[in-house]
C-alpha cells in the first residue's frame, strides 16, 4: 500500500473536473487542475441549470433517473447555497401527453422519485401563468441551480483541501517517462503565453465534449460526439417552479425559472467541433413556440439571451468501462496499454458528484490508495472561498 | 434573428501578464442581434486563440462576462451588437476598471468575492426577500417550510464597481455591490455586525451618490438605492446610540 499521498492532474474545470478535484483532494491527493479558460467556461457554465429530480428520464432510462434522484437529494443538502429549490411540475397539454401519464406515474414511483398528482385547479392556483388548458399535473422535486457558483463551490471545497487551480492554462500535450507512462501534461499559460509542464502520478482527462481531442494528444481514442442544444432566456420569471411537459424527452420540454428569468430548453444535434457553436435562429424560434405552449404570456415577453452548449455524448463500441450507463470512465491502461491516464466523460451536472466519486474510486484502485469518498457528507465550502489563497502554481 | 449581416470592427484592449497594454482590431461579420460575447468568442475560436476573457453561463446568471463596451460597463452575454454599434461601425472592448487586469479582458475578482463573503452574502433567499423592498409593498415574512426561494439579483459581476467614480479614486472603498449585499442581508436578518460593516471607514460614507452603479447594474439590484437606504438605517442606529449608548461589548468587532 502507498503511504505518501499520490498526486493527480485534472484537465478541465467543468462540473466533472471541479467535483473530482474536491473528491481526490479530500482523499488526500495533491491535486492540480488545469483548465484552458475560466471555471465552467465549457459546457458546464452554459448548462440549462435544472437539478433533475430524475422524472424526465423515469420512463426512457430508469438507471439515469435513479442516479438523478439520489444526487438531487445529496446536492440539495451540500450545495444549498446555489440551488433554488421550489420543485417542478410535469403538465399534460394534449391527449398524447395524457396517454404518457400512466407510464410516467409508474416510472417515477419505480425510481423512488417522490411524486404528487395534483388537480389542475390547484396547479393553476400555484402557478397562475401556466397554460390554463393543462389536463393534468404532477409535482416532483426539481430545482434550479446557478452553474458557475456550483462549480465554484466544488472548487472552493477542493481548495480547502489543498487543490490548486490553474485556470487559463491550455493543455497541449502529455509528458511521458522513460517507460512511456504518462507522467503529466504540457500546457501554455494563456495569461503570459509561456509554456509550462506539470507532473503527477496520474492524469485525468475531464474535458467533457473535448475529451476526444485531448485524448488524441496521447494517441488514444475516446468516442465522444459533441451534441449541442440551445437555451433561450426571458426577461421575466413567469413561474415559481420548474415546468416540464409531460412527455418523453423532447425539444423545448423544460421551462426553468432562475433569478428573475425563465429559461426554455433544449434541442439536440451533433457537431464535429465544440469550440464555437452558433445559435441557430430557427432553433430559437422553435424554443419560443414551445415555451409559449407551457406559459402563454411568454409569447410577448422579451428574450434576454440565447445560448448553446455541447453535451459530451458517448458513441461507438468502445470498451470503456461503464461505471454507469450515463457516463464513462476510460482507463487507458486496460484499453490501450497507456499507463497514467484516465478519461471521464458523459453524465450530467446533477450527477457530477457521483461521477467524481466513481472516477476517484478507480484512480485510488489504480494507485493502491485506500481512502473512501466523503463528499456526500459535508456541505460544500462557500463558493466565494474559491478565491481564498488564490495562488497560481506556475 | 434573420438579418442581413453587418460588418463591424472590434477593437480589444490586449495585455499579456506583466506587459504593456495595446489595442488590436478585428474585422468581423456579425448578426446585429447576436451578443457581444458571441463575437468575442468567435474572435477567440477563429481569429486569435491567445485572446483571454471570462465567461460561463451566457444568459446573465453568473456575472463572469462583464467588460467595458465603448467605455460603458456591460454584461456582454446579453448586450446585442445592435445596441452598441451600427453596420460598418466599431466596438471598443476593454477590461473592467477598478480590478487588477490579469491579461486581456480577464480581471482578478478575488478581493471582491472575499469582500462579498465577509458581508455574509447569501446567493439564495426567500422570494419576498430577494426582491427590492420598494417593488413589493408586502412586509417581509420569515420563511416557512415550502415557501418559494430564489437566487438573489446580484450576480457579482463587478460592473457597478467598475463604473463607480468613488471606487476609482479610493482603493479602500468596498464599492456598491458589497454595500448592496450588506443591505440585502440586513433586510433579511438585521444585526449590529452588518450595521458596523456598512458604517466602517471603507463603507457607506465613501459613496459620492453618483448613481452610476444603478445605471450599469444588469440585474436590477439598484445598489445606489440600497446604499441610501442603508445610510438611513445606520443614521437611526447612531441616533439611538446617542440616546441610549451601546455597551461596548455589544459592538461587533
Ligand atoms: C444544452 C445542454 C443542457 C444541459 N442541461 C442540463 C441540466 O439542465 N441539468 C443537468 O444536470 N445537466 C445538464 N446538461 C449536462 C451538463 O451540462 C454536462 O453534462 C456537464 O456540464 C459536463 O461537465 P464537464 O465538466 O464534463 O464538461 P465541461 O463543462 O465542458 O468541462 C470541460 C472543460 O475542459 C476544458 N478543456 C477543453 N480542452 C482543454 C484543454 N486542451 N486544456 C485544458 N482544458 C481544456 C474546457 O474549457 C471545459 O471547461 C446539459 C447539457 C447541455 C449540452
Ligand atoms: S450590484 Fe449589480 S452591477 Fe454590482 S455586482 Fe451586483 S449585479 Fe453586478
Amino acid at each position: 500500500m502507498k503511504t505518501t499521498p499520490p498526486s493527480a492532474i485534472i484537465i478541465g474545470a467543468g462540473f466533472t473536473g471541479c467535483a473530482l478535484a474536491y473528491d481526490l483532494a479530500q482523499r488526500g491527493f495533491a491535486v492540480m487542475v488545469v483548465e484552458r479558460g475560466e471555471l465552467a467556461s465549457g459546457t458546464s457554465g452554459r448548462t440549462h441549470g435544472l437539478l433533475h429530480s430524475g422524472a424526465r428520464y423515469c420512463v426512457t432510462d430508469a438507471e439515469a433517473a435513479i442516479e438523478c434522484i439520489q444526487e438531487n437529494i445529496i446536492l440539495r443538502r451540500i450545495a444549498k447555497q446555489c440551488i433554488e429549490y421550489n420543485g417542478g411540475y410535469f403538465v399534460a397539454l394534449d391527449d398524447a401527453d395524457l396517454g404518457y401519464a400512466p407510464a410516467f406515474f409508474q416510472g417515477v414511483q419505480n425510481c423512488g422519485i417522490p411524486v404528487d398528482e395534483i388537480s389542475v385547479k390547484r396547479a393553476l392556483e400555484a402557478e397562475p401563468a401556466l397554460n390554463p388548458k393543462i389536463l393534468t399535473a404532477f409535482q416532483v422535486p426539481d430545482a434550479a441551480f446557478d452553474p458557475l457558483r456550483l462549480a465554484m463551490a466544488f472548487a472552493a471545497s477542493a481548495r480547502q483541501h489543498g487543490a490548486k487551480f490553474n485556470t487559463f492554462f491550455d493543455v497541449v500535450g502529455f509528458l511521458r517517462d522513460g517507460q512511456g507512462k504518462i507522467c503529466g501534461v504540457s500546457a501554455i499559460n494563456r495569461h503570459s503565453g509561456k509554456p509550462v509542464d506539470f507532473h503527477a502520478d496520474i492524469t485525468v482527462n475531464a474535458t467533457g465534449a473535448w475529451a476526444g481531442k485531448v485524448a488524441e494528444f496521447a494517441g488514444v481514442t475516446v468516442p465522444v460526439r459533441p451534441t449541442p442544444g440551445v437555451m433561450v432566456a426571458y426577461e421575466k420569471r413567469v413561474t415559481t417552479r420548474v415546468i416540464n411537459r409531460l412527455c418523453e424527452p423532447d425539444d423545448g420540454d423544460i421551462l426553468l425559472p432562475q433569478r428573475r428569468m425563465a429559461v426554455i430548453g433544449t434541442t439536440s444535434f451533433e457537431v464535429e467541433e465544440a469550440d464555437y457553436i452558433p445559435v441557430y435562429p430557427d432553433q430559437v424560434k422553435q424554443m419560443h413556440q414551445r415555451a409559449a405552449l407551457l406559459v402563454p404570456e411568454l409569447e410577448n415577453i422579451k428574450m434576454r439571451g440565447a445560448y448553446m452548449s455541447a453535451r459530451p455524448l458517448i458513441g461507438g463500441m468502445m470498451s470503456g468501462r461503464s461505471l454507469s450507463r450515463t457516463f464513462k470512465c476510460y482507463d487507458h491502461q486496460t484499453d490501450e496499454g497507456i499507463n497514467g491516464l484516465v478519461t471521464v466523460t458523459g453524465g450530467k451536472a446533477t450527477t457530477c458528484r457521483a461521477m467524481a466519486e466513481k472516477t476517484a474510486d478507480l484512480v485510488c484502485q489504480k494507485l493502491g490508495w485506500q481512502r473512501v469518498c466523503e463528499t456526500a457528507q459535508y456541505p460544500l465550502a462557500d463558493y466565494h472561498l474559491y478565491y481564498q489563497a488564490n495562488e497560481a502554481a506556475a | 434573428m434573420t438579418n442581413q449581416p453587418w460588418q463591424v470592427q472590434i477593437k480589444i484592449q490586449r495585455q499579456r501578464a506583466g506587459e504593456k497594454p495595446y489595442v488590436q482590431a478585428f474585422a468581423l461579420e456579425v448578426d446585429p442581434d447576436e451578443y457581444v460575447l458571441d463575437a468575442v468568442e468567435r474572435i477567440w475560436a477563429f481569429h486569435d486563440r491567445t485572446l483571454t476573457y471570462r465567461h460561463a453561463c451566457h444568459h446573465s446568471t453568473c456575472g463572469a462576462c462583464g467588460m467595458r463596451v465603448n467605455g460603458r460597463e456591460k454584461l456582454t452575454c446579453i448586450t446585442t451588437i445592435r445596441s452598441v454599434t451600427q453596420n460598418g461601425g466599431t466596438i471598443r472592448i476593454d477590461p473592467l476598471r477598478n480590478f487588477p487586469v490579469v491579461s486581456d479582458l480577464v480581471v482578478d475578482m478575488g478581493d471582491f468575492f472575499l469582500r462579498m463573503n465577509k458581508s455574509d452574502f447569501n446567493s439564495v433567499a426567500p422570494d419576498n426577500a430577494a426582491r427590492l423592498p420598494y417593488e413589493h409593498p408586502k412586509k417581509l415574512e420569515t420563511q416557512t417550510e415550502g415557501e418559494p426561494e430564489r437566487l438573489v439579483d446580484c450576480i457579482e459581476c463587478g460592473l457597478c464597481i467598475s463604473a463607480c467614480p468613488a471606487a476609482n479614486t479610493d482603493k479602500e472603498y468596498v464599492g456598491p455591490a458589497v454595500l448592496a449585499a450588506i443591505h440585502l442581508m440586513y433586510t433579511q436578518n438585521p444585526s449590529q455586525k452588518l450595521i458596523n460593516q456598512a458604517d466602517d471607514h471603507s463603507g457607506l460614507w465613501r459613496c459620492h451618490s453618483a448613481y452610476e452603479c444603478t445605471e450599469v447594474c444588469p440585474s436590477g439590484v439598484d445598489p445606489a438605492w440600497r446604499i441610501m437606504d442603508m445610510r438611513k438605517t445606520v443614521f437611526k442606529d447612531r441616533v439611538k446610540s446617542i440616546i441610549k449608548p451601546r455597551l461596548p461589548e455589544k459592538k461587533d468587532a
